[in-house]
């Protein structure tokens, strides 16, 4: 085997077959959305190249900006929400009765599909005969709010349900770095006096710091390139006040034959995504490897 | 041993290699065997893609089934070859094949803005010699038109949808309410239903063009059936008086509650849910819903004993009459430019959109866009009657999102939401359309 796997010809034989779907699969259409984003196209007719115009109509494109705004406050609560998630993962890592129970409920919303979440959550917020409307009027709420309705509203009341979904996601991420820890760490802090929140503080999270900075890069990346929950419980409106980038880009792309702008929104979410990440990285690098 | 392993894999990878090339060749050897058949025999093929497949349109696509047979038995020397894909899969191969050039030779296409970029293209190809002769006065006033561009049709309609006011009779006896014939009457009844806490008007206008028909028929009753036509094909402006009223009004019914609550962010489906569930009395919606309220069993049968429908009521002082319809064709048949088998095409065509409108009210419950002869009709009455309104109708509005182009229809459609939602005035309203169609001139 080893003299088979230093022969030259037989390793590229054994990469190429993935190296080539990568590349026609993934950095193929990368560069060829670059392409089109220098285009005025239909999506149908001839291709009129305009240089960089439509990226020039991007950066004044007040809705544009607004829906990265509204990518990166989901970012910005995706990341926050990993604190509870922690939380619960070292509960749940502890010897807590029932915690193999818990742990499978939350992953039940990870085993959904998000149109079928999407379609839940919009019964739940459904503004006369939903379940949550229905509770507030039942405590003696007068005038519940029209969730998704209301401009105000509808980007939060869809975080809630985004986050909701990948909550076990997370959680099952953490639990199963948390149970990699060596018991003999944590009973040796035991019999130095350690508390329990000190060893979850002290010694748990230090020693899981990579995965929770692969969790961070995940959930930023993830979330600027959001786009499943929001299509489908309310296509980026009210008046554009639950738009999303990726979401907007579908919109000119697909919606209004504009295949030049999509492109170039596309692959300006590409340059967001990949300068985030490197900053992210850049901001959470550290010297020490973990060695157990 | 291992090298055994090796050698099972590499013949493995050898194997999926041929079998992957050999996939990729098929298609060609395919293609050249259909058209050398072609060649050799005379006999000609249409290649003909719709978009009802058995399972969700059923009966339609047993008309087409039927029709086609009686084509071919017609015509000996020939073949109708049929492709059938689901709506949005349709319109995606469509587009893909339209970039190669390869249509079919028959398909089906959209009014107005869907059509225009194949136009441009030269895709399709003109079909007035069929409107002014195998078919000429078949086609209800202002359906074929829809499919024109710069006065030459590219398309002739399958469907026609108007779009009538549905209300719950039995809401309205319960609340005292009568059947309104003008928008004072109308706006009295919104007020008793809100007062007597029932919901006078189901909409969803998460999905944007249901609040456009709203607005539509209101600027089409105030300002008559050229005032939005006119400002949208350029010969006037969407700063008209009458389509800034038109706003006015549409606000002033938000203020009333006349709508659900919280229906920007419904879609069409749960408002019509609250329709159906006797939730709110009334609900604007096109004819293609009139299945719900006459034939599906699954709505129960006292809700579909109480439905009726009203014409639109008409405005006190307003332009627009009563017999002024917003609607629209739905899908027509197109042949291809580039179609080596034209004349049998149009032939084709010309039997499909006939034989169609023989059928389809009956067999499908879909209205045809040519004139249909009501009498010794088996259908239900609403049907009768609609079809009855339809041959006095004296204009069709062609939905607005549909006539515009598909950016400037985005516009339109993201300040209908903006309006309803009152985040504009309806000055707002205009400019910001007037200002999408000025920029596109």
């Amino acid at each position: 085997m080893n003299k088979v796997m230093s022969n030259k010809a037989v390793i590229a034989l054994y990469v190429l077959p993935a190296f080539i779907l990568i590349v026609a699969l993934i950095y193929g259409p990368i560069l060829i959305t670059g392409y089109y984003g220098l285009m005025d196209w239909d999506g149908i007719g001839a291709k009129t190249f305009v240089g960089l115009d439509n990226y020039m109509e991007l950066i004044k494109d007040a809705k544009f900006w607004q829906s990265a705004y509204h990518s990166f406050l989901l970012a910005f609560f995706s990341t926050l929400s990993l604190v509870p998630y922690l939380a619960i993962s070292l509960i749940l890592a502890g010897k807590v009765k029932g915690s193999d129970l818990l742990r499978k409920i939350y992953l039940i919303p990870m085993l959904l599909s998000s149109v079928a979440i999407a379609q839940l959550w919009v019964k739940i917020y459904d503004p006369n005969n939903g379940m949550l409307n229905s509770l507030l009027t039942m405590v003696g709420v007068e005038n519940p709010p029209a969730w998704l309705a209301d401009t105000n509203l509808v980007l939060y009341a869809i975080f809630v349900a985004i986050l909701w979904q990948y909550a076990g996601f997370y959680i099952i991420i953490y639990y199963a770095a948390l149970k990699g820890i060596p018991e003999s760490l944590v009973e040796a802090a035991k019999i130095d006096g350690a508390s329990p929140i000190q060893i979850a503080y002290k010694i748990k999270v230090p020693l899981i710091s990579g995965v929770i900075k692969v969790t961070v890069v995940l959930a930023i990346v993830g979330s600027l390139k959001y786009f499943d929950l929001i299509y489908v419980m309310t296509g980026g409106g009210p008046n554009g006040a639950s738009e999303v980038i990726a979401s907007y880009m579908y919109k000119k792309a697909f919606d209004t034959f504009d295949f030049g702008y999509g492109s170039a929104i596309a692959f300006f979410l590409l340059l967001i995504t990949l300068i985030v990440t490197w900053i992210t990285r850049k901001l959470t690098a550290s010297e020490d490897e973990i060695q157990y | 041993m291992k090298s055994a392993w090796h050698k099972v894999l590499f013949s493995f990878a050898l194997v999926l290699m041929f079998a992957l090339a050999a996939c990729g060749g098929n298609d060609e050897e395919e293609e050249n065997a259909a058209s050398g058949e072609n060649e050799s025999d005379s006999s000609k093929t249409i290649e003909f893609m719709h978009l009802w497949p058995e399972g969700s349109s059923k009966q339609h696509h047993e008309i087409v089934n039927s029709i086609i047979d009686e084509f071919e038995s017609d015509h000996p020397d020939v073949t109708v070859d049929v492709e059938i894909l689901g709506n949005e899969q349709y319109k995606e191969k469509l587009k893909v094949l339209s970039t190669s050039n390869e249509l079919p030779d028959v398909g089906m296409t959209w009014a107005a803005g869907f059509l225009d970029p194949y136009v441009g293209g030269d895709m399709f190809a003109p079909l007035d010699d069929i409107l002014e002769g195998p078919l000429k006065d078949k086609f209800v006033a202002g359906t074929a038109e829809a499919y024109a561009v710069d006065d030459v049709t590219y398309g002739l309609p399958l469907e026609l949808n108007i779009t009538p006011l549905y209300y719950n009779q039995r809401i309205f006896d319960e609340n005292g309410v009568e059947v309104p014939g003008t928008f004072e009457e109308l706006k009295e009844a919104i007020q008793t239903l809100a007062d007597n806490g029932v919901t006078p008007v189901a909409l969803g206008n998460k999905d944007r063009w249901t609040g456009s028909m709203w607005y539509m028929y209101l600027a089409d009753r105030i300002g008559g059936s050229k005032a939005l036509n006119s400002a949208i094909d350029r010969t006037g402006s969407f700063e008209d008086p009458a389509l800034i009223q038109a706003a006015e009004e549409i606000q002033e019914l938000v203020d009333m509650d006349a709508f659900i609550n919280g229906f920007n962010g419904l879609g069409n489906d749960e408002a019509k849910g609250y329709f159906i569930n006797e939730q709110a009395a009334m609900y604007l919606m096109a004819t293609w819903d009139l299945p719900e309220w006459t034939t599906n069993e699954d709505n129960p049968q006292e809700f579909r004993d109480s439905v009726d429908y009203a014409k639109f009521p008409t405005v006190e002082g307003g332009e627009g009459d009563a017999n002024s319809y917003v609607g629209g064709p739905g899908v027509g048949l197109f042949v291809a430019e580039n179609s080596d088998v034209k004349d049998e095409a149009k032939e084709f065509v010309s039997f499909f959109v006939e034989k169609w409108g023989e059928r389809s009210v009956t067999d499908a419950g879909v209205i045809p866009a040519t004139v249909v002869d009501t009498e010794g009709l088996d259908l239900p009455q609403m049907y009768i009657d609609i079809l009855n309104d339809l041959n006095e109708a004296s204009n069709l509005t062609l939905y607005a999102d549909v006539q515009m182009s598909a950016g400037v229809a985005d516009v339109h459609l993201d300040s209908i939401q903006a309006l309803f939602g009152k985040a504009i005035t309806p000055e707002e309203f205009a400019k910001q359309q007037e200002d999408a169609l000025a920029a596109e001139e």
